[in-house]
């Protein structure tokens, strides 16, 4: 699904120039669930942003599923991010004068897709994450978990080849993180292809693979045994 | 591109904060009203002095003679000439396009003496020997019986038509007129008409104290011959007779033995020169209102653009959200951009419509407090309007082109950074 060969990112600071990345070599099959580790500075945000095309590399190639990534300008990428990728964030990232409903709909709304059908896939989406009677709310009226629900629907919603997720329950309560990490395991049970950026171990217990980054390049790569988040719940 | 969810947006974005918006708002509706009360003011003034031109025809010349102030074919300069019924005749011939030729002979009464005698009556007026054609150069209302016509022409008919001012000086009040004699320096003449010219200028009582005789009844009552004392000419509405004088002149010229270089045997005053004179005042008036006009609605312009790139600052991170979710930038662009100009055409519109209000009072004041010298129905045209809306079309084009390029000018990694 995703291939990356040999990857470098280096970022001007002034005079000097910071190498972030140094050569990465990485690959993630269809359905596999991925936690990518790393204490702050090991480029760990970098490389997800990358992979997000929210930044460009340096050297080296990417490919996501067979397409090759390079050479995109803005329209490209955005139409790119929106047909291949789901993105879930630290600070959830919802737009807070649109309700949840509005919210998950938003990336089919690039899509053109039609106004009725885009409603009635948000719903089914939101009932998904256990959210359909807060579809009206504001973002402002929901707690935090209930948030980060309505981003990973709004992630989910335009069928993404891959969800990217950077610190997902960064900003949430060990009672919450397992109840968002209990809904990602369910997606990716469904066959979705997930990577998380996280630096939380218990967090990255609960993925089926752990990369490690330090200083730029990979440490460690291990299939680990899953621990099901719901048993915490 | 015009769907309902981009308008939903614009309105929500609009609405959110109402003082700023209105704020903004009203920066670039004083700029249109500004502009549209300056239009109408100039076209009030305009109209005004228009009417002073009444309804007389301007493409029009006055032409008479003065002496000949270089000798030619062994005639002397300094030498006096008079207009012929021939010449008359020559320039209806020789020169297109003109629409009207009316020889004219005066018997002034500005002078004092009282030429005009009705019974115990008598009074000074000017008397014009014309023909039919003068009263679409010179407009008058005929108030009762006729204007001279071929027949009289024709028939060296002793008839006259007078000005209410002379039948104010020579009647009663209430007294019959049509059908009565005058006697014009010892002629008697039957009166069949009255006329009552439009003017509000300060010869308006002067022009009801004329009398109209027919030219040909003039000439042979006091003895003019084929004599013409002066001409009124004027040319066909698609040509002007400031170029067509020339032809004039020089047919005039070969006639009358001039030299062809003499530029003061002939005399003439050019109505549609002076005309286009006071036009072109006009013009200038309604580029200095549109200059005016359109400096202070770019200020308001560019609160409208300072405002825009504010809400582009305040919704980065949004702009990177929606950007991160697949939104296409140009989409982004599109609708800082619509925006903008939704902003300008709402605010506009209100600024043309209170423009128009204003306008109406201003013309309802008129109206009701009777006129005012040189000020008629100020007013402004469709065309303005449309003139208007481009202006702030592009004006919105313009205030929201810069915040929209700031909107994507971000990266979109680094408008999520934002906080």
């Amino acid at each position: 699904m995703i291939e990356i060969k040999d990857l470098h990112k280096s970022y001007k600071m002034g005079s000097n120039s910071l190498h972030v990345l140094k050569g990465i070599n990485f690959s993630v099959e269809e359905g596999e669930l991925v936690a990518i580790m790393g204490s702050s500075g090991s480029g760990k945000s970098t490389l997800l942003n990358i992979l997000g095309m929210l930044d460009v590399l340096d050297e080296g190639s990417y490919t996501l599923d067979g397409v090759p990534i390079k050479d995109l300008n803005e329209t490209k990428a955005a139409q790119y991010r929106n047909k291949f990728l789901g993105f879930v964030f630290q600070s959830f990232n919802l737009i807070n004068y649109k309700s949840a409903m509005e919210n998950v709909a938003l990336p089919l709304y690039y899509q053109k897709v039609g106004r009725k059908e885009r409603q009635e896939k948000a719903l089914k989406y939101l009932e998904q994450v256990g959210l359909r009677e807060w579809a009206d709310h504001l973002p402002s009226e929901l707690s935090g978990g209930q948030k980060q629900r309505v981003a990973i629907a709004r992630a989910m919603a335009a069928e993404p080849k891959v969800l990217l997720a950077d610190e997902p329950t960064g900003a949430l309560d060990s009672t919450t993180s397992y109840e968002v990490m209990d809904l990602i395991q369910k997606i990716n049970d469904a066959g979705n292809t997930i990577l998380i950026v996280t630096h939380e171990p218990d967090i990255a217990d609960m993925c089926k693979r752990i990369v490690h980054l330090k200083d730029g390049v990979i440490v460690e790569d291990k299939k680990i045994t899953q621990v099901r988040a719901s048993q915490y719940v | 591109m015009f769907t309902k969810d981009r308008w939903k947006e614009i309105l929500e974005v609009l609405t959110s904060n109402w003082f700023r918006t209105i704020l903004t708002a009203f920066g670039v509706f004083w700029g249109i009203f500004i502009l549209i009360v300056l239009l109408a003011a100039g076209k009030g003034l305009e109209n005004g002095i228009r009417s002073n031109f009444g309804d007389i025809a301007t493409n029009t010349m006055f032409m008479w003679t003065q002496g000949t102030s270089m000798a030619y074919k062994g005639l002397p300069k300094g030498r006096r000439f008079t207009f012929k019924l021939e010449d008359v005749a020559a320039i209806r011939q020789k020169v297109p396009d003109l629409r009207f030729v009316s020889p004219r002979n005066q018997l002034g009464g500005f002078n004092g003496t009282n030429n005009v005698v009705r019974g115990i009556k008598t009074g000074a007026f000017n008397v014009y020997g014309d023909y039919p054609d003068i009263i679409n150069q010179d407009p008058m209302g005929i108030t009762s019986g006729r204007f001279i016509n071929q027949l009289d022409i024709e028939e060296k008919r002793k008839v006259a038509v007078i000005g209410v001012g002379v039948r104010a000086s020579l009647y009663d009040v209430g007294e019959e007129a049509i059908g009565t004699y005058i006697r014009i320096q010892g002629v008697n003449f039957m009166v069949v008409g009255t006329y009552k010219k439009n003017s509000n200028d300060g010869n308006a009582e002067e022009i009801q104290k004329e009398i109209f005789i027919p030219f040909t009844s003039f000439s042979q009552a006091f003895n003019q011959a084929n004599n013409v004392g002066w001409m009124a000419i004027t040319a066909n509405d698609n040509s002007s007779i400031t170029q067509l004088k020339e032809q004039i002149f020089t047919v005039v010229r070969e006639n009358q033995k001039i030299h062809p270089q003499d530029l003061r045997a002939v005399g003439h005053f050019d109505l549609f020169e002076e005309f286009n004179r006071v036009l072109g005042l006009f013009k200038a008036m309604r580029w200095i209102a549109y200059f005016v006009g359109v400096l202070v609605l770019l200020s308001g312009v560019i609160g409208v653009s300072n405002i825009m790139l504010i809400v582009v600052k305040e919704r980065t991170k949004e702009i990177g959200i929606r950007r991160a979710l697949g939104e296409n930038p140009w989409s982004i662009k599109l609708q800082i951009v619509m925006e903008s100009i939704f902003l300008t055409i709402m605010s506009g519109m209100a600024g043309i419509s209170f423009g128009a209000l204003v306008i109406y009072l201003i013309n309802y004041f008129l109206a009701s407090n009777g006129p005012v010298e040189m000020f008629v129905n100020p007013s402004v045209s469709l065309g303005v309007v449309l003139v208007a809306l481009i202006i702030l079309v592009v004006s919105g084009l313009l205030a929201g082109f810069i915040p929209a390029q700031s909107a994507i000018k971000i990266k979109p990694i680094e408008a999520l950074r934002m906080e």
